[in-house]
This record gives C-alpha cells, structure tokens and sequence, in this order.
C-alpha cells in the first residue's frame, strides 16, 4: 500500500528527524520503503539510506508498507512526515 | 618505536602547553587487509554481528547518561551501527571471502562514499561513519573500544582525527591539548579546540611514534610538538605560558600592530545574542553580521520590515559608537530559501547566490535595507552594509546606489570573486569600502569547493595566488584611502592576520574566540616587519611554503629583537 506525502520537517530528513523516522518505522514492525515518486525506493529502517536520500523539506514522497494492518502504518508514518520536528524541538 | 624529538603540523591559534601524551586507544590498529579468512564467510558474519551489537549497546547506554543534544547523536549513531542495510553490505564484502574486519570497514565505507557523493551537509556523518567503523574492528580484535582510558591527571589527546562524538563524549577539562595526525584547519577537532581555546596542532604527521605517557611541548604557535623536552626547553616553554597569561590578563586594547598602526579587530556574528560575548571578548566592533539567520527560520517566506528591524537593533544596541558591518542576506542553491530559490542548480557556488539573488527579488533587497535604515536611526552604531558576491563594477554600482538611497551612509561590497579582487581599483572608486571575505575568495580562486573533503588540500587561504588578490586589494584601498577588511577564517589565524596586515588590510573580523590571540601576534610586529613578512609568504609557491615562509620570516624578527630567546629553540 502506497501513499505519496510530502516532507515537513525544516531540515529535511536529517540528523534528527530522520533517527526518529526509522525509530518509528522499526518500532512499526513493518517492511517499509521510502522514495521520490519515479524513483528508487530504500528501505525505511535504513537511516543511513535515508540520509544518504537527501529528502528535504518539501520533498514529495512516496511510502510503501507491506503487511497486515498497513493503512495504520502508513497513516502514522505520514502524520510523522507532515509534522516540522526540527520546529519542535525548539 | 622511532624516537621524535620534533613534530610539525599546523598549529590552532597560539597556545603552548606541556604535558604527557595519551593516545585514543581505539586507533591503535593498521587498516585491515584483504588477507582471506580462515574461518569461512559464516562464522565471519557472527563475529560482524557481535562486534556491531556490542557497539550500538554501548552507545545505547552511554546514551542513557548524556544531555539530551548529545543523546540525539548518540541515539542516531547507534541506529547506523544496527542499520539492515549495513549489514547487508557485510555480508556482501564478505562472499568475496575477506575478514569480518574488512567487511565492516569496508561497508561503512560505502556508505561514507555514498553520504560524501550526496553533498555538503554530510561532512559530519562521513566522520561519524569512520569512528563507528573504527570502534566495530576494535570490537572485533577485543581492544577497548573506548575513546581513551582515562589515566587520572591530565593529558595531551594524540588521535589519527576526532569525530564530533568522540569530543561529545570526551571530558575536556582532562585535555591539555589536541594533536591529530590528520584534518587540516576546518577539521571539527580544528573548530572545537578554536571554539573552547584548547591548544591544539593538526595534520602532524609521525605523532602516534610518540609512546604514551611522553612528556612534549604543544606549541600551536609554531605548529611544532617537542617531545622529550630539556630543561632549558621546558623553562622557555614556562616563561611563554606566563607571559600569554599576563597578556590575557591585561585589558584588551585596541587592535594595533608594534609601531602603532591600527588594525581594527572586529567580530563576526550569526545571531544578535552573540552581541554581548563579542563585546567582552574585547571585538572593537562587527566586521560581519550575517543576516541568514532571519530568513531561515522560515523559508517559505520572508521575515517582516519590522521584525528585521528589532533583530537588528539589538546588535547595534550593543556597540553604541561602533562599526558594525552588516552583510546583505547570502542565499542561493546551496542555502536555498524558498522565496528567493532559484530552483535547481548544477554548481550552487556559481549560481544565482548573494547578490544575485537579490536582484532577482528586489523586494527583499529593498525591505532588508528599509529594516537597517530604519534600526540605524534608533541606535549609535555606525552601520556599514555590504552585498555578497560581487562579481562587476556594474553590480558595485547598482548596490552602492541601492544602499545610500536608503539612507545608509556606508556602502560596500564582498571580494569573494577573484573578479572584483583583479580590479579592486574601479571597484573602490564605486563603493566606499571592501571586505574580503577569504573562505570563498580562496574557493573560487582554487576552483575547490569550501565543502567537499577530497579538495580541501587546495582550500588554504595561504596559498600564493589567494594573497596576491589580497595584496591587490589592499594595494587599491591604500591608494583610494578606503578601508579594507577580511573576514573569514584566514583573519582568525594569528601569523596569517600580520601578513594580511602587511598586504594593507585595515580591519581583521573573526570568531570572538579567536581575538586574544591576533591581538598578541599583531602587536609583536611593526608594519614594517609586517610587510616583509608578507613579502616572504608571496614569494613562495605552495601555501605550506608561504606559511613556513612567514614564519621563517617572523622567527628571524623576534629572535634579532630578544637574543637567546627563540634561538634557543632551534638548536638541536
């Protein structure tokens, strides 16, 4: 199941933001990937993948998740990405 | 082991410190080879396993124990060492039936490549990556995988280079110094000492023969460790670290070289609360006030007229009387904000950035300059404004306008272009003041990206052809009468600053760390001695030469002036 959403945190998926991401996403339980529509997905428990990705603020994404129970997933994962956690965390 | 009696690299600022050697045990090791296993790819790939786990627990827990900025790099780190991806890649390097050792540095290899291929912001991971692949062949070869066992007296830290978590985690007020065989003056183990005033000397090739427990001499100033040291060596060492004592004991004076000649020493600021620790540090104004810090908070679109301006008082509040210089916001591809974005660009750096962004939206320009014009009249600083990366007369011109009909009265511009530095002449008869700013001069004159690891040899601002365009700078500001700053990181190195003085610079910016120690190095030389100092750092071929030039140079004055005193030092 797919869904495309785009990348809210100000820095982008770095750092900070994107060890929660995989924090989230490995807590999921879920087979999980992550890319730009058209491209080459990467598995989304990779943080090294993911910031080797670059995605940024503004990105279009699209997510992937596989499994029973995947529309739950997919809904807290993008709530994740809509959200501006560097703006959070002050 | 071979004894050293005297190391070189390049010093950080102009400290001296004596003390024992104490090495960071985990990189001790050679680099793994590709010697076959003798165990088979299976049993290989448990032992990787083992060696990552025991790794990311140990950062687990120290991450447990830290403050919550040093948790996040801790937490991250750990994540890297479990990632399903690395140890995909092990398994991978290890078909080829090489050792686990190989495989995991070799892995996190692929990935420092990777992040190194994805761009500037990644600097820090590539670091990170090397010190986790460094502690996981630690892990594996059953050495601790600690930073340094702490002996229990203070100590100079010899390391290959330190990552950002290894300083995170280091206790600092156990470090007399840092001397690191690699990294250069950008290096994080360079910034840190900088930022915390720690004595330090890298890129000094042939430190980890030193036994720990070796007594030396850190002398950042000449960028030399003395190991061994005699007595005579050690009372001169002495009497250096009194006499550096006293001077930053005495009040800070104005900026100004032996025979009087000002050089005003200014600071440089990111953000308006850095006003106050400027002040104290003793800055005789603001050579740089960056003004990103406004427009990146959010990027999507400008900040108000009004809420410029109260960013702005604030810093001319705090240097009532004071020059503060005010650099007009430097966006483009490599800082992209939205507003002001000019969309996908091949190579950033020679982009639409800085000054050429703003003409792209006026409007910015315009309500930037509104913001200024408007905070200089609620305040007494003298507010001097400049535009980043001119490139033309033309640009000089359109800008210089551009500021005085906002009721700025002191307009200038960035040499950064090696352009604008060729024909400083035409230029200052344009504008009213120049202000080198050496990180960029110097990138662009190499064609070496500020950013990029593998060319960082050529981004030293000693290098020859980068002190031509200053003196050709300083030539011009001489002739018109017009002041010449630089501000940059070639400004905060103490020996650089008097060949900069020497070049006709008038103005020295810099982190408000770095101001002690250009204000002692300037004022042990007359601008005589100034200018031949520079002579020699011009005459040489490679920057190394121009720096071991000028300090040649700069020995041969102290030692004419105090006999017996240098000279002492370099008789074997």
């Amino acid at each position: 199941m797919e869904r495309t959403v785009t990348i809210a945190s100000g820095h982008g998926l770095h750092a900070r933001p994107a060890k929660l991401f995989t924090q989230a996403v490995a807590a999921s339980g879920h087979q999980v990937t992550i890319g730009r529509p058209g491209g080459k997905p990467v598995n989304a428990a990779s943080i090294l993948g993911i910031i080797a990705a670059g995605f940024e603020n503004g990105d279009e994404v699209v997510l992937d998740v596989q499994g029973d129970d995947a529309e739950r997933v997919l809904d807290e994962l993008s709530e994740f990405l809509t959200t501006d956690h560097d703006e959070a965390d002050g | 082991m071979i004894e050293v009696r005297e190391l070189r690299g390049v010093g950080v600022g102009t400290g001296i410190v004596v003390g024992p050697v104490l090495h960071v045990s985990r990189q001790a090791a050679a680099a793994p080879t590709d010697a076959p296993s003798a165990i088979g790819a299976e049993a290989e790939l448990a032992r990787a396993r083992g060696a990552l786990a025991a790794v990311s627990g140990q950062l687990r827990e120290r991450a447990a124990g830290a403050d919550e900025a040093t948790r996040d790099v801790l937490e991250a780190q750990a994540l890297m060492t479990d990632d399903p991806e690395l140890l995909a890649a092990v398994e991978r390097h290890l078909e080829s039936g090489v050792t686990a050792e190989k495989a995991v540095t070799d892995a996190f290899g692929e990935f420092s490549a990777l992040l190194a291929d994805a761009g500037e912001y990644f600097a820090e991971r590539v670091a990170d990556l090397r010190d986790l692949a460094d502690r996981a062949v630690a892990a594996l070869q059953g050495r601790s995988t600690e930073l340094v066992a702490d002996p229990g007296h203070p100590y100079v830290l010899v390391a290959r280079d330190l990552a950002p978590a290894d300083t995170a985690v280091l206790d600092l007020d156990r470090v007399l110094a840092f001397v690191t065989s690699e990294g250069g003056p950008t290096s994080h183990t360079a910034i840190l000492a900088r930022q915390r005033g720690i004595v330090a000397i890298v890129g000094a090739a042939g430190v980890e023969s030193l036994r720990d427990g070796t007594q030396v001499i850190v002398d950042a100033e000449r960028g030399r460790v003395f190991a061994d040291p005699d007595a005579a060596e050690l009372a001169d060492a002495e009497a250096r670290i009194a006499a550096r004592e006293a001077a930053a004991a005495a009040p800070a004076g104005p900026g100004a070289l032996a025979d009087g000649t000002a050089v005003k020493l200014l600071a440089n600021l990111g953000k308006p609360g850095e006003a106050a620790e400027a002040v104290r540090l003793g800055a005789e104004g603001v050579g740089l006030f960056r003004t990103e810090f406004l427009f990146l908070d959010d990027d999507a679109t400008a900040p108000t007229v009004e809420a410029q301006q109260a960013s702005y008082r604030e810093v001319l509040a705090a240097f009532a009387g004071k020059r503060v210089v005010v650099r007009l916001l430097d966006a483009g591809a490599d800082k992209p904000l939205a507003f002001l974005s000019p969309g996908e660009e091949e190579n950033p750096a020679l982009g639409r950035r800085g000054l050429r962004a703003l003409r792209a939206s006026e409007s910015v320009l315009r309500d930037q300059l509104a913001a200024l014009a408007a905070a200089q009249a609620e305040t007494e600083a003298e507010l001097w404004v400049m535009a980043p990366m001119v490139a033309t007369v033309e640009e000089t011109v359109f800008v210089t306008r551009a500021i005085h009909e906002a009721g700025i009265r002191t307009a200038g511009v960035m040499v950064e272009i090696p352009s604008v530095a060729l024909i400083a002449d035409r230029v200052l008869a344009r504008t009213d003041f120049a202000s080198i700013g050496t990180n960029d001069l110097t990138q662009y004159t190499m064609a070496a990206d500020r950013q990029l690891g593998s060319v960082a040899a050529l981004q030293d601002p000693w290098h020859p052809a980068v002190l031509r365009l200053v003196e050709e700078v300083g030539a011009a500001g001489a002739a018109s009468g017009k002041p010449v700053g630089v501000c940059g990181e070639a400004a905060a190195d103490p020996l650089l600053a008097v060949v900069l003085a020497g070049l006709g610079v008038t103005s020295l910016s810099m982190s408000p760390t770095a101001l002690a120690d250009v204000r002692v190095s300037l004022a042990r030389y007359t601008l005589d001695d100034a200018r031949a100092i520079a002579e020699a750092a011009l005459a040489a071929d490679e920057a190394a030469d121009a720096r071991e030039a000028a300090r040649a140079a700069a020995d041969t004055i102290t030692a004419g002036r105090q006999p017996g005193d240098r000279a002492r030092r370099h008789t074997p």
